[in-house]
């Protein structure tokens, strides 16, 4: 029997969705385990009712501590503390920034084994095994524990949000007390979450409309900033290298060997043949669309969704449904 | 100030990344490079040197690995360091991020730095967090990801784009800062710089020269152990359409997102 | 206005590059701001660690002259990221002068240090009348090849550096060298090149200048086409009555096989080559057997080798060697493999009348960049590091007898293998010009000869003046099916391309030129730099998109009309097993 702590992130009255990834996951494999999955939020006077409504998710308790909101550090300090008091086997964590910073840091605390970038983990004869890409994604490890604790990091997105079972009621709430060591004292959160319009997040992005050489001209992509608006503001547009190069686009949208890397839930390329050195920058996109008028560009071997058209044509239309659908 | 630059030696970027499937460890045999994100750490111990705010001492470049990585170390005295440290031992092979990040830990304890920089991830253990676990050992504040840098009496101002926004945060020296690439542009070395590196201290530490406990590190003792690799799972194969009438196109896209709730 | 199909010749659009003016320096910077060395060697392949290595045994035994060189004796300039990282080549090489140089090691040494793949045992040569036959022939003279050794020069550079930097050498890698510094008529060392330019050439934020290196003596090795040779032939007349230079490309691929390939195959065509004199095309190509002692792999290396004397604009060696795949006689040995590596390099295929002269005031040329290879039997490595290890052994002569002139070295050459072997097969190839079937029997005659007859000397045009005209080679190339034959970019990609992104442009070409000349370096160019916008005319002139951080420096352009100079130190591919 082994119990799971699951780390929650909130902010804003809102609990991170990774995070409720996390509590998901984690309620499924404690139950595996024949455990329970609490869930644990640090913050200055963390509502309790938000705490208590991960219960929805599967936590069978929520632990909530007193501390300064953003920083990895306490909640190193107050995730060991619960896992030397409680005895927890495993501390899970979503994706995301704060999760690999604590994480990493309990690792250390506690001297136990912790695997990041976890997509997949498994039960097997009462201990957890952890599955992550490696190697650019070509090649997938399995790893095991051999400490008393283990520590899963999972990839953004990596946790499917369950809600167990909506008429379950609401978690427990458990004040834990500890105490912030000297070094977690050491960093004061000045300004939190400051928003920067003119910045494209492409790599935050969900839904990404990349263009090519196929749009024809710089005015094409109005085409796709069209449609990145029709899907909404978790919407971005991106570029080939080629297109970046002529000077039709910016080169912080250039994704590619050269460029960034990103794994949107939608790739969606315009007239992009698929070139192996723009592959390498999307592949690992859930979702491919590819819209390109030569039936045999590389993309459509790699592309979940492939239509052979203009996208002249195809476009505009699709942005337009797009925009019902949303509205409908 | 004393600055530690972490520096790391990765396979090169165009050399095809492969296990070597005996061991599962990463076959280390090609073309060997400074991690190019260590490059963005030294530039920022050279920054703030140049920045003139505070005074710098010393940059010390420090590293972890086999006889080959003192290139590594080459190129970040080319780059400004002042000397460097190479931990060389059997005994650390094989370690994972944890037993790594507690091995030069315990390297920099005898440095007594005020100020420990290094790359946010390395090209090959894709980890992205060995900074958090160095500061947890030398009990230090850590931050990762940092974009800018700005230093204040005995802090540093920090930005870095967490979940919700770009965060400002105040840190107290001694610190860990790991940098991520957009922090600055690093600057190429002189060829005077590249002839004089090996010229430069060089001092070559064990386990035993820096108190590091073998049975803490090693691939044999991580704490988190290898089991199996495997290929990831196949994608299924795509469908395509041929568009004729792009209304009903048009319907069969809306269609297929709608069934994968991408709208 | 718009030229008639067929009488345009890339010569009459030449690049604009003005070579003493641009790639020489008058005149030294500052002491305090120079670097000073003793023997400055520009090129880290194989010829030029051929003389790092021989120099630095010499200097072994001889303290004190190694201290009169100074804090750096041996500088060794190589603009890729690691030697060998540019380097490609067959290669079946003869075994002497690698033994010569390096006493010690045995064959078994050379495959357990990786650049070495086996002795060859079993040969066959082939005709191919056409896609489907082929006719084994008796290997002609220059063909034999039993008790060479198949290698990779890329690989065996690497092992070059290894021994050059115990020995003592600084091995500059990332670092271009783009001017020779000369002074008072005398080469004084060479310019490293600046890195941090933006796209049009302005300085970004990380700007860092080259540096001067003052050399006591300076050698170009820097292989085909030698960026400073080039400067230095113009500078010193170092051509001056000698056949102008012709160059080859050879296009390679390296495959890991299911089961081994038993002997070393030459094809010398005519298929896939056109056989007319109007298409002017003379090539064939290679397949070594590799074994691979580290990991006990099966592997071949394949290639195809066109001269760039061709008429017909649409001449692809890259495309010619995905077709060449296509036979009978490849897919029996690659099907079922796996492509584990590609490159692209040019040789020059002038031969004896086409080498300048060696020396100048303070410099010698080494290998490719003198144009040491014997295009008749294909072997050119075997030269290289014997002009490497002669002209180490002519510097060190000088250096001890205080002499300052190094002519001594061409006599070396001249009296060597490379001057005998070369001075054979000096017309042996020139009669192809007329075209195979014209210039076969002539070249039979010579080979059979040994080069006595017919004797005299046999002329080369140049490359670049042949008048191209757009022809229907393409029309029999296979469309890649991205698994046995594959495009031009998924191939830059294997061959490690790095670029940084807003590099500046390294290649010198006209933008605007007729279309049989823009569609000669569209075919030609085997990384796809060079392309036609859509909407361009069919006829007439029209723009040249060149997109240079595709390049894989190669060096055909400048056969064809254009200048390659070198690029950003580190860029390029990273060759290993070519």
């Amino acid at each position: 029997m082994a119990n799971i702590l699951v780390y929650a992130l909130h902010y804003d009255g809102a609990i991170n969705k990774n995070s409720l990834g996390a509590v998901s996951e984690g309620a499924k494999l404690a139950a595996e385990l024949g455990g329970e999955a609490h869930a644990i939020l640090l913050g200055e006077s963390v509502p309790h009712d938000l705490a208590a409504s991960l219960g929805k998710y599967g936590a069978k308790k929520a632990l909530v501590a007193e501390g300064p909101e953003g920083l990895a550090q306490p909640l190193v300090d107050a995730m060991a503390a619960a896992i030397t008091e409680g005895g927890y086997s495993y501390a899970l964590f979503g994706g995301g920034l704060l999760g690999f910073e604590i994480g990493a840091g309990l690792a250390a605390r506690l001297d136990a084994g912790v695997v990041m970038e976890v997509t997949a983990v498994r039960a097997e004869n009462g201990e957890l095994i952890a599955e992550r890409p490696i190697l650019g994604d070509s090649a997938i490890s399995e790893v095991k524990y051999r400490s008393d604790v283990g520590i899963i990091i999972g990839r953004l997105n990596a946790f499917e949000i369950v809600q167990s079972d909506p008429a379950q009621p609401d978690a427990p709430v458990e004040e834990l007390s500890f105490e912030l060591s000297p070094h977690a004292q050491q960093a004061t959160m000045l300004s939190r979450g400051e928003q920067r319009g003119a910045d494209v997040d492409i790599e935050g992005a969900d839904i990404l409309v990349a263009g090519g050489r196929g749009l024809g001209k710089a005015e094409g992509f109005q085409l796709a900033e069209d449609l990145a608006a029709a899907f909404g503001s978790n919407a971005a547009v991106a570029a080939t290298r080629a297109v970046v190069d002529a000077g039709w686009y910016p080169y912080a949208a250039q994704i590619g060997q050269t460029g960034k890397t990103v794994a949107p839930k939608l790739y969606l390329a315009a007239g992009i043949s698929g070139a192996i050195q723009h592959k390498v920058g999307m592949q690992a996109s859930e979702n491919i669309v590819a819209i390109n008028k030569d039936a045999n560009a590389p993309i459509f071997e790699f592309s979940d969704l492939g239509i052979v058209g203009d996208l002249n044509k195809i476009l505009p239309k699709l942005t337009e449904a797009v925009k019902a659908k949303k509205a409908s | 100030m004393k600055i530690c630059v972490l520096v790391k030696e990765v396979p090169d970027a165009a050399v095809e990344k492969r296990l070597d499937p005996s061991t599962g460890r990463m076959d280390r045999s090609g073309e060997k490079n400074l991690n190019p994100y260590d490059t963005h750490a030294i530039e920022a111990a050279m920054q703030i040197r140049e920045g003139g705010a505070v005074p710098v001492e010393e940059i010390v470049a420090v590293t972890m690995g086999p006889e080959s990585a003192v290139r590594a170390l080459h190129k970040a005295v080319s780059l400004g360091a002042d000397r460097s440290v190479h931990l060389s031992d059997p005994a650390v092979a094989g370690s994972d991020v944890a037993a790594t990040g507690y091995a030069l830990a315990q390297t920099l304890q005898r440095e007594s730095p005020d100020l420990v920089l290094l790359g946010q991830q390395s090209d090959d253990g894709e980890c992205y967090t060995i900074g958090a676990v160095v500061a947890e050992h030398l009990r230090m504040p850590s931050l990762t990801q940092v974009i800018k840098m700005d230093v204040e009496p005995d802090a540093l101002r920090c930005e870095r784009q967490a979940e919700y926004g770009y965060d400002t945060v105040q840190v107290r020296l001694p610190a860990v800062i790991s940098v991520g690439d957009a922090i600055n542009e690093p600057r190429y070395p002189s060829l005077k710089a590249i002839m004089g590196a090996k010229k430069k201290p060089l001092d070559a530490v064990t386990v035993g020269d820096v108190g590091i406990d073998a049975s803490k590190v090693g691939g044999d003792n991580s704490a988190a152990q290898w089991v199996a690799a495997k290929a990831p799972p196949a994608k299924a194969a795509g469908r395509i359409i041929e568009d004729e009438d792009t209304n009903e196109t048009v319907e069969q896209i809306i269609a297929w997102l709608d069934e994968r709730k991408l709208i | 206005m718009s030229a008639h199909n067929g009488s345009v010749a890339p010569a009459a659009f030449p690049p604009p590059v003005d070579s003493r003016k641009e790639f020489i320096k008058r005149g030294l910077d500052p002491e305090d701001e120079l670097i000073e060395v003793g023997v400055a060697i520009v090129g880290g392949g194989t010829a030029g660690l051929a003389c790092a290595n021989r120099l630095l045994q010499l200097l072994a035994d001889d303290p004190e002259t190694l201290e009169r060189l100074g804090e750096v004796p041996v500088a060794v300039v190589e603009k890729a990221k690691t030697c060998g990282g540019h380097n490609l080549s067959g290669a079946v090489m003869r075994p002497g002068p690698l033994q010569e140089l390096f006493p010690e090691m045995t064959r078994e040494d050379w495959r357990n240090e990786g650049f070495a793949f086996g002795e060859v045992t079993k040969e066959a040569v082939y005709l191919l009348p056409s896609a489907r036959t082929k006719l084994r022939i008796p290997p002609p003279p220059p063909f034999k090849n039993h008790g060479n050794e198949v290698i990779s020069v890329s690989a065996m550079a690497r092992f070059q550096q290894r021994q050059a930097e115990e020995g003592g050498a600084y091995v500059l890698t990332e670092t271009a060298a783009t001017q020779l510094i000369v002074d008072d008529g005398r080469v004084v060392g060479v310019r490293s090149g600046d890195k941090g330019r933006g796209k049009d050439g302005e300085p970004l934020s990380n700007f860092e200048p080259g540096t001067d290196i003052k050399a006591h003596t300076t050698v170009l090795a820097e292989g085909c086409w030698g960026h400073l040779t080039g400067a230095a032939i113009k500078e010193f007349e170092l051509a001056a009555g000698r056949e102008p230079q012709v160059w080859e490309l050879g296009v390679k691929e390296v495959w890991k096989v299911p089961k081994p390939l038993d002997r070393l195959i030459h094809t010398i065509g005519p298929w896939p080559l056109k056989l007319s004199s109007k298409y002017g095309q003379i090539g064939g190509t290679w397949i070594y057997p590799m074994k691979d002692a580290k990991t006990g792999e099966d592997l071949v290396s394949i290639g195809f080798v066109v001269d760039l004397e061709y008429a017909d604009a649409t001449t692809s060696a890259h495309d010619l060697l995905q077709q060449f795949k296509l036979h009978p006689l490849v897919k029996g040995i690659l099907e079922g493999g796996e492509r584990v590596a590609w490159g692209a390099k040019a040789l020059p295929g002038g031969g004896y009348w086409s080498m300048p002269k060696l020396s100048m005031p303070g410099a010698v040329l080494v290998g490719d960049s003198a144009g040491m290879v014997d295009t008749v039997a294909l072997k050119g490595v075997h030269h290289s590091l014997m002009s490497g290890k002669l002209a180490a052994e002519s510097i060190y002569a000088a250096l001890v007898r205080g002499e300052s002139s190094l002519e001594s070295y061409e006599q070396a050459v001249e009296d060597s293998a490379i001057g005998e072997e070369l001075y054979e097969v000096r017309n042996t190839r020139q009669p192809f010009q007329r075209g195979f079937l014209q210039g076969g029997p002539l070249v039979n005659l010579m080979i059979a000869t040994k080069g006595r007859f017919p004797g005299g000397r046999w002329s080369w045009h140049r490359n670049d003046a042949k008048p191209v005209f757009i022809g229907k080679t393409k029309d029999s190339y296979p469309k890649p099916d991205g698994k046995y034959t594959f495009d031009k970019l998924s191939s830059v990609f294997i061959s490690g391309n790095a670029t940084r992104d807003d590099a500046p442009n390294h290649i010198r070409v006209q933008n605007h030129v007729p279309r049989e000349i823009a569609e000669t370096w569209r075919w030609m160019c085997p990384a796809g730099v060079y392309e036609i916008p859509d909407d361009a005319p069919e006829h007439g002139e029209v723009d040249v998109i060149v997109n240079y951080t595709n390049c894989v420096q190669c060096g055909a352009i400048t056969a064809k009309g254009g200048r390659l100079t070198t690029p950003e130190g580190g860029d390029g591919p990273l060759y290993q097993l070519t």
